[in-house]
């Protein structure tokens, strides 16, 4: 399959998730849709290494390691996502302790 | 060796040191003590003017250098005198009419308050000064700074009565009109510097500089010294301010008329005959001008009815006349009516103001008339000037009008007529004045009757002598035609004016001319007689009222000059200013202020909208990095 | 020695006013220090005339290229001498004038001073902007703690403008300095600075900015009428008769020879700004009825002629400039203290509502009167020399086509000037006293002595000015041979 279809893919995926976190207010929501971008981001990184791997061995190289290092950032990702989770869903919970909603348009306390 | 000549600078400095005496001690010094001294000082002057006149009539002239006054560059002014037959004689006016006047203000000004006496005779003694540093000056510098002090003096002495607004108005016009004329002076000195690097007589008229300059030049040059003349010797069209002139006290306006001031643009021209006669173009202007201002202030006077006003446009009129003779080549004839004028006018000027005088202020001639009886020697002494400003030989006027009439016919036939036409002008307003004011019945106050006395001899006696000079004093200057040598005056002058050459006038042509002009004087002399003998005053109508308000030219210039300058100026302060300038300046302040209170509002709390702001910058510097690599 | 003197008496006296609690005293020392840097002055200019002693140079910031290196020159020497002489007729003429805190402020009226002069001394390009910020600072409290009711406001508008104004030319100094081949801020090597007509400029509008706005020349004039009508009257005299002279220095010294090509390129234009200002300042100066912004714009005007000529660059303009500085600000000075005392008798400036004061004060009439027509460069006063010279630049002018037209141009101010010089003395002097003109009281002796002092100097100066001529006579030639252009074009 080639490269192009992984990629708009990616693109539909991120741009989805952008437009959720411009217009939800429930910050779970946000959250999901970060979620979602960084899944996105994991998709590209996948499909590239494995681009990469299949050029590598076609011209000739049977033992490379060309494209590995896409795969080991998706891991990077996932970790920082699983910390990113448990620190967001932390702070979700006290602000519906504090405001008794999930809203983020009551969270302009920068402002005022 | 140290030429004798040399000390000629006693003749400014002395009236300098009576001025600042009489100045500085005006509260301390007595009536008598001032004019002491203002008389006093003017008298030395004279007599060291008459001891240069011989001195020159020996042959004797003399640049008298004394220190650097501006030196800077390659430009050198220096602070020095020239005699010479020009300045002589000019000294000898100034000093002289200049200490007739002063004795007679001694009496005339009597009731003045002393300190103010005081002021008075310093002003006078400052304006003598002034009027001497500008005859005497050796380059165009020292003359202009003569030229600027007579300006200031006249002011001082116009707005003398400095309660008085009107008068201070008048003091005011009078200096910034001549102002006018003073920065086309300066205009003029720079050109010189420019094109030959001095400003000395000696060097600006000297041949091989003469010949450096391109005739544009030339005429440009003489063009703007003109227009300086015309404001000093009030010519078209900067002449209004000498009729309001008349503010000042009477012995003033004998001063600035008769031996200051007004010759000052005659004694300036005559001074560079050599650059004028270089340029026909200005010195058809220049004639032309003069002709134009003798016609015009002629026609005014004949409607004015006060005093002064007539004999100021007299003045103005007879200064027309003498720009005609320096238009048409006749410098000497112009210095020679310069002479016979500064007689006559005083004459007239300080008999005016012993009638004044007589009347207690009465300066309007409808409330006067039948003054002959009660002042004999006033009556008289006028009767002597009005003859001799009219032209009737052998009086004073007679010779030196007849040469400019003369010198205008050898121009050109057209511009004789018209100057025999004004000459005839002054005979008839001359004499209308005269008999409204001495013939008749007196039609004042009964008080003023009673009050009615000759003046006191310090008054009189100056005007018996310069009714002499105004009788004799024409005979310096005797036309070849009756006597071989008799012109004494242009023999004299001779070497620092060129002699004019006009083609000859045959000799009967000459005594036609001079009959003819005679004989219409007279005739005027009698219709005037006629009609004013017996006096009674009338409303004017029509014409007459056009020339009673002088041809409306003061409205005009307050119309068309001052009116727009001050609407223009009250635009500038009121709305340019503010709301223009200001606004701009002001505004640069508030586009800080308002694109800080704009930008402001971004910073609104929302975490979505800086998201927001956070994504759309990452897509623009994503497509201008995308359209930029290109 | 004399040039770290003058700046190092007024310095230091001034930072120990601050100190004098007993308010009689302050006068008196204010007086003393003032009359020390006049006498240090003086001596400057006759005894202690040689070389060494009119210079000094120290190490000050070496590795940025600066040195605290002062020196008298030719110009140098008039305006100090203005500086000195005008502290302490400033001084005598508000004897009695009474001020809060009055050690803050005469303090800082003595470190304007020292600013002042160090601007005038500087021989480096950093110290010169250190001083000439120097200078503003002590202004900006003297005009906002003094000053009249909407003090506040102008002086935060007059001293942002020129601050606006020294930063740019802060921009413009360090643009030099990096392209001088030693990177020094040195005078000498800014003269000597190789660039191309087109950075020229672009330095040349960068230091034009500060001096314009410093003297002020239309259009940036519009803060000066508000400060002088705001300030304390002996903080405009120091603002209107020495430190605007600071903007028409600033072009001789930093300008002309630093970037001369491009001076040349602008002459016309600045030329043409300066002299629509003339015209325009005494249009607005006829219409004025408040005597404090008569003169002002007056004091516009009379600007306008010294900066258009700067810009003939010849000998007699520049000459007539540097004495002009020094005769306007001897004379402004005059007209500011007869106007201060008829606003502290009177309690107003309206000229309309004034008149008749030659009748019971004649001795301030003939002396204003004198002072008056000294400004309108009568002849034999010192404005004369100053103003006839300037004039003859303008019209000898080899760098412009239209010398004739400018020259006439600016001559209709002249003519102008004398409109409202002579109607303002008509309205407050002449014609009747009214009630409130009535009870004016004449001069005091400090006033009489202030203004005779100047009287004095106007006829010294108007009958003899070769004297000060032969001053700047050196100082102008090399002014002029560093602008020359022409052996810079023949290199290009």
């Amino acid at each position: 399959m080639p490269i192009n279809y992984y990629i708009f893919l990616s693109i539909a995926l991120f741009s989805i998730g952008i437009v959720g976190v411009l217009t939800r207010r429930n910050a779970i929501i946000i959250f999901m849709c970060i979620e979602l971008m960084l899944n996105a981001v994991n998709l590209m990184f996948v499909a590239f290494s494995k681009m990469h791997y299949k050029v590598a061995v076609t011209a000739g190289d049977i033992a490379t390691t060309a494209g590995s290092e896409g795969q080991i950032f998706v891991f990077f990702i996932m970790v920082v996502a699983a910390a990113e989770v448990s620190v967001g869903l932390a702070i979700i919970v006290m602000m519906y302790r504090n405001i008794h909603s999930v809203d983020v348009n009551f969270l302009n306390r920068l402002k005022h | 060796m140290q030429n004798d000549l040399q000390i000629v600078y006693l003749i400014p400095l002395l009236p300098l040191i009576g001025f600042l005496v009489n100045g500085l001690g005006r509260k301390q010094l007595s009536k008598s003590m001032v004019s002491l001294v203002g008389c006093g000082t003017i008298l030395a002057s004279f007599i060291i003017s008459v001891w240069v006149f011989m001195e020159v009539r020996g042959g004797n002239t003399h640049v008298a250098n004394y220190f650097d006054f501006l030196s800077v560059g390659n430009l050198e002014i220096p602070f020095a005198f020239q005699i010479d037959q020009l300045s002589s004689i000019f000294l000898l006016i100034i000093t002289g009419v200049g200490f007739l006047i002063h004795v007679y203000s001694a009496s005339y000004m009597q009731e003045e308050k002393p300190e103010h006496f005081g002021r008075y005779f310093s002003y006078l003694n400052l304006f003598v000064f002034s009027m001497l540093l500008l005859v005497m000056g050796a380059n165009f510098v020292i003359m202009f700074i003569g030229w600027e002090g007579v300006g200031l003096c006249s002011y001082l002495l116009i707005g003398y009565w400095f309660k008085k607004t009107e008068y201070n108005k008048a003091a005011n016009k009078a200096f910034v009109m001549n102002r006018i004329g003073d920065l086309a002076f300066l205009i003029a000195i720079f050109w010189l510097i420019s094109k030959l690097g001095t400003v000395s007589y000696n060097e600006v008229f000297s041949p091989a500089n003469l010949a450096k300059l391109k005739t544009a030049d030339i005429t440009a040059i003489t063009l703007l010294l003109f227009v300086g003349a015309t404001g000093k010797s009030a010519q078209i069209p900067l002449y209004t301010w000498l009729p309001d002139a008349m503010a000042g006290p009477t012995p003033v306006s004998a001063l600035i008329h008769a031996a200051t001031m007004v010759t000052a643009g005659i004694y300036m021209i005559a001074r560079s005959n050599l650059l004028y006669s270089m340029s026909p173009v200005t010195m058809d202007i220049v004639a032309y001008t003069g002709l134009a201002t003798a016609l015009l202030a002629a026609t005014i006077a004949l409607k004015q009815n006060d005093i002064k006003k007539v004999l100021a446009y007299s003045t103005v009129s007879q200064l027309g006349f003498m720009f005609l003779a320096l238009g048409t080549g006749a410098y000497a004839a112009a210095v020679f009516h310069v002479m016979t004028h500064a007689f006559f006018k005083a004459l007239l000027f300080l008999g005016s103001g012993s009638v004044i005088h007589a009347l207690g202020g009465e300066q309007d001639i409808r409330k006067m008339g039948g003054l002959s009886k009660k002042l004999k020697i006033t009556y008289i002494t006028f009767l002597i000037g009005c003859i001799a400003i009219a032209g009737i030989p052998p009086f004073s006027g007679f010779f030196s009008k007849d040469a400019i009439l003369l010198s205008a016919y050898t121009r050109n036939p057209l511009l004789y007529s018209i100057a025999l036409f004004t000459a005839l002008l002054t005979a008839f307003y001359m004499f209308r004045l005269f008999f409204i004011t001495f013939t008749g019945k007196f039609r004042g106050t009964t008080e003023q009757e009673h009050h009615l006395h000759e003046s006191p001899a310090a008054m009189t006696i100056p005007l018996i002598i310069l009714a002499v000079l105004s009788v004799i004093g024409g005979f310096v200057g005797i036309p070849e035609l009756f006597m071989h040598g008799g012109d004494k005056l242009g023999e004299f002058l001779s070497p620092v004016i060129a002699v004019h050459e006009g083609h000859a006038v045959t000799a009967s042509t000459e005594y036609i001319l001079m009959g003819l002009s005679t004989a219409l004087v007279v005739v005027m002399i009698i219709f005037a007689w006629s009609r004013f003998r017996n006096y009674r005053q009338r409303e004017e109508t029509g014409f007459g009222k056009v020339l009673e308000n002088k041809w409306y030219v003061d409205e005009l210039y307050e119309k068309l000059i001052v009116n727009p300058l001050n609407k223009l100026g009250d635009f500038l302060n009121k709305v340019f200013e503010k709301s223009v300038i200001d606004w701009l300046v002001n505004g640069v302040g508030r586009v800080v202020n308002y694109s800080g209170r704009q930008l402001r509002l971004l910073q609104s709390g929302q975490v979505g909208n800086y998201v927001l702001l956070m994504v759309i910058s990452m897509v623009l510097i994503f497509a201008l990095q995308f359209f930029l690599r290109k | 020695m004399i040039p770290v003197l003058l700046i190092l008496v007024p310095l230091l006296t001034g930072l120990a006013t601050f100190f004098i609690k007993k308010e009689s005293l302050v006068r008196y020392w204010a007086l003393l220090s003032s009359l020390i840097t006049l006498t240090v002055s003086v001596l400057g200019l006759t005894l202690l005339k040689e070389e060494n002693y009119l210079q000094y140079k120290a190490e000050w910031m070496q590795t940025l290229g600066s040195s605290f290196s002062v020196k008298l020159d030719g110009m140098g020497q008039l305006l100090c001498l203005l500086n000195a002489v005008a502290y302490p007729l400033i001084l005598l003429a508000t004897w009695k004038s009474s001020y809060k805190r009055s050690n803050n402020f005469f303090a800082l009226m003595l470190l304007a001073q020292a600013g002042m002069m160090g601007v005038f001394l500087a021989m480096d390009a950093l110290l010169f902007y250190f001083f000439w910020e120097l200078a503003l600072v002590p202004m900006y409290f003297l005009c906002s703690q003094w000053g009249g009711e909407k003090r506040i406001a102008v002086t935060f508008k007059f001293f942002i403008y020129t601050f606006l104004g020294s930063l740019l030319m802060l921009i413009g100094i360090l643009y030099i300095q990096s392209h001088t081949v030693n990177h020094s801020f040195d005078i000498a090597s800014f003269y000597q600075v190789n660039i191309s007509a087109k950075q020229q400029q672009f330095v040349f509008w960068l230091f034009f900015a500060a001096f314009a706005i410093k003297m002020p020349i239309f259009p940036f004039h519009t803060w000066q009428p508000d400060t002088y009508e705001q300030a304390p009257t002996a903080t405009t005299m120091v603002l209107s008769g020495v430190m605007v002279k600071m903007g028409v220095f600033g072009l001789l010294r930093w300008l002309l020879p630093v970037v001369p090509i491009a001076s040349y390129q602008w002459g016309d234009v600045v030329t043409s700004m300066a002299i629509i200002g003339m015209i325009y300042a005494s249009l607005i100066a006829i219409q004025q009825d408040d005597l404090k912004r008569l003169v002002a714009y007056s004091s516009i005007a009379h600007i306008g002629l010294m900066c258009a000529a700067v810009f003939a660059e010849n000998q007699s303009g520049m000459q007539g400039v540097m004495i002009q500085m020094f005769n306007h600000g001897i004379n402004i000075i005059g007209l500011w203290i007869v106007v201060e005392l008829i606003e502290r008798q009177f309690g107003t400036r309206k000229i309309s509502e004034l008149g008749g004061l030659a009748q019971k004060a004649p001795a301030m009439a003939i002396l204003f009167v004198i002072v008056a027509l000294a400004n309108i460069a009568l002849p034999l006063t010192n404005a004369f020399p100053g103003e006839f010279l300037m004039f003859n630049g303008i019209f000898n002018s080899a760098g412009t086509k239209y010398a004739v037209l400018f020259t006439a141009l600016a001559g209709i101010s002249i003519i102008l000037a004398a409109v409202y010089t002579l109607n303002m003395i008509r309205k407050v002097f002449y014609g009747e006293t009214n009630p409130l003109t009535e009870r004016v009281l004449d001069l005091r002796l400090n006033e009489k002595l202030a203004l005779g002092i100047i009287v004095v100097i106007i006829f010294w100066i108007g009958i003899y000015p070769q004297l000060m001529l032969n001053i700047t006579d050196g100082a102008s030639a090399s002014i002029l041979k560093k602008a020359d252009i022409l052996p810079l074009i023949r290199k290009h």
